[in-house]
Order: structure tokens, then sequence, then C-alpha cells
């Protein structure tokens, strides 16, 4: 967890912007992603995240913190939205939103998750569930920047139908190996029994420790801590693996 | 005011709750880390206070806590796993701050900072370092972890300090 793996200190105060969804497309019958147009975005890196701010009626407003999904292309922002059952905030991102409505964001936000294309070092992604979202912006730079840096990307959803970002991540990247492990219903012809992330798994899908990967695990905060504890079993350097964790009080 | 969102309604405002704004109590006990959780055995934890004249007090886990000089202002605290964060050392004075080592009538989980973590509960939670080591004390103010990638170096909720300049 080294000082100098993050920027210097933000100069300005992180202003609250208008942004105005231009479009959005279903992932799952539970996410959807929705594009904005953000007038003035500064740019982000892949891995960093926004604050959305919602404003009811009476001055009553909720803010709650997304994952960027999309490269920098200048003043659009993509974030994908789960709906979280009683959710405060994402059933009305998710549900209501209407392509021209505003709502308000500010960012972007943290520098300790993220990839920089300048970096030569292979590169395992390990997502849980929704925590694919910050590790697809990261294949999107890769692919934005024409980097040759090798990626793995290890995915645990509970069924294929949870799969976010097809049929882009089935599109063939060189350089990029995707495996999708299920938790709960497998797909047809698949090899692996349905089961939670084991060694057996990040070993075979992974790097090996020698190659001193990138890690970046993102996912609840159950998956999170067992796959970065199996990382750590299996030889990767604690301070080669960064973690994201959506906590329960995500929504 | 903010642009207002059409439709937008909110959870129902209950003015009982005396919460920052922004916060809502929960009832279990979230985690958020950077990186995998270390395991530190108390056998070979250790707390050193640092001062400003480079003076050091280290204790064992049997050992903690007693008094030391020091003229500083500030505090840099320090985790094991590298983890670092700023504050004005009169935050941890006087009962405002604890080293917590059992939660729940056991010992803390390691994922949940154990053997011990800071507790600065009049802050927003990432002062309140897991996995503490040490105390860093300062003349003048040096950003931590998180401060140095754009956190509010005092970290206040109920003003919304989040972001420098909040």
């Amino acid at each position: 967890m080294a000082r100098a793996a993050v920027p210097g200190r933000l100069a300005e105060r992180l202003r609250w912007r208008v942004a105005r969804l231009v479009s959005f497309v279903d992932e799952t019958e539970a996410a959807r992603t929705l594009v904005f147009d953000v007038p003035g975005w500064p740019g982000h890196l892949a891995g960093q995240h926004v604050d959305v701010r919602l404003t009811a009626e009476d001055g009553y407003t909720a803010q709650r913190s997304y994952s960027v999904a999309s490269a920098p292309a200048g003043s659009q922002v993509a974030l994908t939205v789960q709906r979280v059952a009683d959710g405060e905030v994402s059933p009305y991102l998710a549900d209501v939103l209407e392509v021209g409505d505003q709502i308000e964001l500010r960012g972007p936000v943290g520098g300790w998750f993220v990839w920089r294309p300048e970096d030569p070092a292979p590169v395992l992604l390990v997502a849980g569930g929704s925590g694919i979202v910050p590790l697809m912006a990261m294949l999107r730079v890769r692919r934005a920047a024409g980097s040759r840096v090798p990626f793995r990307l290890v995915y645990s959803i509970r069924t294929p139908r949870d799969r976010y970002y097809q049929p882009e991540l089935r599109h063939d990247d060189p350089g990029v190996d995707v495996t999708y492990l299920y938790t709960r219903t497998a797909a047809p012809g698949g090899g692996r029994p349905v089961g939670r992330i084991s060694a057996a798994d990040l070993q075979s899908a992974g790097w090996p420790a020698d190659f001193e990967p990138a890690c970046y695990v993102c996912g609840p905060t159950g998956f999170v801590e067992a796959a970065a504890d199996l990382l750590v079993s299996l030889g990767h350097d604690p301070s080669r693996i960064r973690t994201e964790r959506f906590g329960p009080t995500g929504g | 005011m903010g642009i207002v969102s059409w439709g937008f309604q909110g959870r129902s405002r209950r003015s009982d709750q005396k919460l920052p704004p922004g916060q809502y109590l929960t009832d279990d006990f979230p985690v958020l880390s950077a990186g995998p959780t270390p395991r530190v055995n108390r056998d070979r934890w250790e707390f050193v206070v640092a001062t400003e004249t480079g003076t050091r007090r280290r204790w064992t886990w049997p050992e903690l806590l007693a008094d030391v000089e020091t003229a500083a202002d500030y505090a840099l605290v320090h985790a094991y796993g590298g983890y670092t964060t700023n504050l004005p050392l009169e935050d941890l004075l006087d009962g405002q701050a604890w080293i917590a080592y059992r939660y729940d009538g056991g010992d803390l989980a390691p994922e949940h900072g154990g053997p011990a973590r800071l507790l600065v509960p009049h802050l927003y939670l990432w002062k309140s370092a897991k996995w503490v080591r040490g105390i860093q004390l300062l003349l003048e103010d040096e950003p931590g972890f998180w401060e140095t990638a754009g956190y509010h170096d005092y970290g206040d909720p109920w003003r919304e300090q989040r972001y420098q300049g909040d």
C-alpha cells in the first residue's frame, strides 16, 4: 500500500455537476447501464467512482457512490446500477430516470483502486457480481489505449443470466482471458461444478504469484475477503492486491 | 438546493434519528478495506507513538498505554498493511478516541481491524484505522492514505467533510 501509488492531492474542490441521461441499456434483469452527458467532466481513471446526488421536491437529498463503467470519452460517463431491494436511490436510477432527465454527480473520486495503461505488470481482475463494473472500465481503458498488457478476468456470478456486458465480454479481445465462475447454475456444457471461488479457480484462471501481477478484487464484502485471502495464500504479495467492497449499505 | 429529481421521494424522514447528513442507521458491521485483511498475531503486535522530536514509545499487547510528552498538534496514524490516516491530536484526547480490541463479547475480528483498531466515533470512519500499530505526532499536518487521494483532512460527518474543500 505504497503512498507513491496515489496521485497528488486534488487542487480544487469536487464540484457537483449536472448530468443528463442520454441513453441506457439493461445488462440483466436487475441492472441497467446509464450513460450521462456531464458538461465539464474532467476525465477519470479506470476504477474510479462518482458520487450521485438526488434531490426530492422538498429539498431532501440522498447520495450514493457508483463506479464508472466506461473509459474516458469526452463528457460521457457510464454507470451501471444494480437495483437494491428496498433501495432508496438505485430503483430510481434504474427504473424511473428517463432519457433527458437530469441528476447531479461529482467526481472522479478514489485514486487507489485504479489501473493505468502505463503499468506494464500483468493484471488479474477478480469480480463478484456487480463488482465487475470498475474492472470493466479497466478492460475498456486497456482497449482504448491499445495496450498489450495481458489481462485475466475471473468473474463470479450466480447464473449465466447474471453476466453484465454481454456480448462485449464475449468478443475476443487478444490478451484478455475471461473465466466465469457460477455459484448456483452453470452454463450448459461448462466443466466446473457450481460453487464459490476457490484457490484452484484462481490458480487455473489467474496468474502465478511469480509473475507479480497487479490484482484487483471487487465485489460484496464476503466475496472480497475470501478472494483476497485466497490470493495471499497462493503467494501474492498483499501490497499487489487492491480491493473495493460493495457494502450492504449500498443502494 | 440542487436540481430536483422529479418523482424521487427518498426514504421516509424520521426526525427521531440524530444522524449526520447522508448517513443512515445500520445494525450490521460493514467492512471497507483497501486491500487484503492482515492477520496480526497478538504476541507480535506492538503499538508505537513517535513524537516530533524523534522519541519513540513502544508498547506490547500487555503494556498499552502511558503518558507521552509532546508539543505536536497533529497525528498520523499508522496501521499494519501500510494504511495511514491523519487527524488533529486533540481529537484523540480526553476520551474521544479508543484503541478497540473487543466487540460484542469477543475479540475484534481481523476484517474489522483486530487485534486492535483505532475508533474515533465523531469523525468519518476512514479515520478509525484498522490494524492500528502506532501514532506519529507531528508539528504540521501530513496527509494519510485516502487524504493524499483527495479525502478530507478532518472528516466531520456533520459538515459532510468528505473531500478536500468540503
